[in-house]
């Protein structure tokens, strides 16, 4: 796993958590902007804004920690 | 593949109305994932030169990696809406599968048997039997591993593609082939080493998908007591929501098993059987960086799966308390144009999961067949090159002629995979024989294995015959039930067991056999000379001690602590 050059496998990780996080969270914002016609059901938590914070924050710690500049 | 043998079947009924609708933000979140697995192989592809990168990952694998990876090929996308299935259908019983029926067997190859596996440097379970019984018990092994590895790859390809169909309206073809293909090539490209690292991918993504439909549940049903109440007012004189004390008889739970049954057959046999000794899983293992990390994987896969009923079995019982109208079998699914309890999972995820949050989750379902199936494909591929075709065939070639035999074997081994699920497509009833037929295999297996490990006396014709027999014995009690069904009586010790009990006592009784038979014919033939077992058996092993770590790096610790996690919540949920 800790060979010289390799990219750790928690970097991907953290890149598409990154890239979930802002999607998703990018969504739930316009989804309260512009509520949806059909809500689901417990739509007034905005799951998609605090889960895809989480996947956001998860991701941009992931992704800097184990940045591959980082592990040089 | 797994001891889980529920599996979706969704049989050739006319497929409703999909029950999913993705926006283009989920299409662009599926797409990113196919992206990142196949990006990952390409970029692994350079790192994976000898036979030992693309077998064994190189052996480099950290304990948290290897532990994941071991929980991640088992935790395919069939596991997790047949179990959410199983829970609605069931309740929480479904969760022994995940308790009893894992945590003392990965623990136990964790403390026990990991050390012999790792220190005997074997590619695989078939191998470890041709260094401690010879070649014959290798190759009986590593034929039927094979076989049914393949088989199994389709049948849950072929599900997979229809639970894609029922849940998004896609394509059959469509899914198999893109997902089949984009699994040939990552672990085409990059082996072992390609598929652990997406297994790990998977693993998070999984559960990123799949436990906001719990926290969600819960925060609408008032936490767990009020799901239970909910379960009560639905379900009145049911209990779905305890482990153990519905288990006194066979009639007084949904399942229709004992606890003899769940704790003799599931506990100490099958579950022993499937994460000791299928490869599938070990292989995982065998690929840590040394003898703790080997250790600690397993045990650290036992704290994991330990949670999975959250995402699993919770949803099921939450979909229990939620969901109106009632959930019903496929047939009547089909006949009234209802839904079934097949669809609980997609179900509550339609239920709470807006646009990007509905991608994740489907991400999550392709994401775990993705891992099921290069846990099948790479184990194949190992099983394959060193074991058949390396012993049989072409002993004395290049490493590079048994990597590229790996690739090729990578391919092969989809193709067959495929091939199977379009057999499946048209004879359905292969499925339930396929998947009796892999059970055959696997308590025997669990007998011959621990017993080579532990006893010196066994001798290499008492392990061949042993795991023959017991196998043999196995079809032979699944063959006389089917022709006999009196015969659940004998079998299962009683005539109102189900299905899943019956699975459980044949095998119990098929492992007591290949044990009989194991010690009987090793008492009566020549076992092998000690100087041959070093590194193979307890006592001639000289497996290095843990004393001088501090106690938080001790294996042992945490396979304490797990083991007492593991009583706490059996008690919890009695």
């Amino acid at each position: 796993m800790h060979r010289p050059g390799m990219v750790s496998i928690w970097f991907f990780v953290g890149i598409l958590l990154l890239a979930y996080g802002v999607l998703i969270t990018a969504s739930g914002l316009y989804e309260l902007v512009s509520p949806p016609a059909r809500p689901v059901v417990l739509g007034e938590l905005h799951a998609g804004i605090w889960w895809g914070a989480v996947l956001l924050v998860l991701g941009a710690v992931y992704t800097y920690r184990f940045s591959p500049r980082r592990q040089k | 593949m797994s001891i889980h043998l529920i599996a979706l079947s969704l049989g050739d009924a006319p497929v409703p109305t999909r029950l999913l609708a993705l926006a283009p933000v989920d299409m662009i979140i599926i797409a990113l994932y196919f992206a990142m697995v196949l990006g990952i192989g390409f970029y692994l592809k350079r790192y994976t030169k000898t036979g030992d990168d693309f077998f064994l990952a190189g052996r480099e694998m950290t304990a948290w990696v290897a532990g994941l990876s071991f929980l991640a090929a088992n935790l395919g996308a069939l596991e997790l809406m047949g179990w959410a299935a199983a829970a609605y259908q069931y309740g929480i019983l479904a969760t022994h599968w995940y308790w009893i029926g894992a945590i003392p067997a990965m623990l136990f190859l964790g403390i026990v048997m990991m050390p012999f596996y790792y220190i005997s440097k074997t590619h695989s379970v078939p191998g470890y039997l041709k260094l401690r019984f010879g070649e014959p018990s290798r190759v009986l092994s590593a034929v039927s591993f094979g076989f049914m590895t393949v088989l199994m790859s389709g049948i849950n390809m072929y599900s997979m593609a229809l639970v894609m169909k029922v849940v998004l309206g896609w394509d059959i073809n469509f899914s198999i082939w893109v997902s089949s293909i984009t699994v040939a090539v990552y672990v085409c490209l990059g082996g072992l080493l390609s598929a652990i690292f997406n297994e790990v991918l998977q693993f998070v993504l999984i559960w990123m998908g799949a436990l906001l439909i719990s926290i969600i549940g819960l925060i609408e049903t008032g936490g767990w007591s009020g799901m239970v109440a909910r379960i009560h007012t639905n379900f009145p004189g049911g209990d779905y929501t305890h482990l153990w004390r519905t288990m006194g008889s066979f009639t007084d739970n949904p399942m229709g098993i004992h606890w003899t049954g769940i704790v003799l057959g599931l506990g100490a046999v099958l579950s022993f059987g499937y994460w000791t000794t299928d490869f599938l899983v070990v292989q995982r293992v065998l690929a840590a960086k040394d003898l703790r990390a080997a250790k600690l994987a397993p045990i650290i896969g036992a704290g994991f799966k330990m949670m999975v009923p959250f995402i699993v079995i919770l949803p099921g019982l939450l979909g229990l308390a939620l969901l109106q109208p009632k959930l019903m079998g496929e047939a009547q699914a089909v006949a009234t144009g209802g839904h079934s309890y097949n669809e609980v999972l997609p179900l509550m995820l339609a239920r709470y999961c807006g646009p990007g949050l509905l991608g994740l989750g489907v991400t999550a379902l392709i994401a775990g067949f993705m891992s099921g199936m290069a846990g099948n494909v790479s184990a194949f591929a190992t099983v394959w090159t060193y074991d058949i075709y390396k012993a049989l065939i072409r002993k004395d070639a290049t490493d590079a002629h048994y990597v590229s035999m790996g690739r090729w074997c990578t391919i092969l081994g989809v193709l067959v995979s495929i091939g199977t699920a379009y057999l499946v497509m048209q004879f359905l009833s292969i499925m339930d024989y396929v998947q009796a037929l892999f059970s055959f295999f696997i308590a025997p297996l669990f007998g011959t294995v621990v017993l080579g490990m532990l006893w010196k006396r066994c001798s290499p014709a008492g392990g061949f015959w042993g795991l023959l027999a017991g196998t043999l014995s196995s079809i032979g009690m699944w063959a006389w039930v089917k022709l006999d069904p009196a015969a659940l009586k004998y079998i299962a010790l009683s005539s109102n067991a189900r299905d899943m009990a019956e699975n459980m006592y044949r095998a119990l009784w098929s492992w007591i056999v290949c044990v009989l038979v194991t010690v009987a014919v090793s008492l009566v033939t020549k076992p092998k000379p000690e100087s041959e077992l070093t590194n193979l058996v307890y006592g001639c092993t000289d497996i290095p001690g843990e004393g001088h770590l501090p106690m938080h790096q001790r294996p042992m610790f945490w396979a304490v602590v797990v083991a007492l996690c593991f009583v706490v919540l059996n008690v919890i949920f009695w």
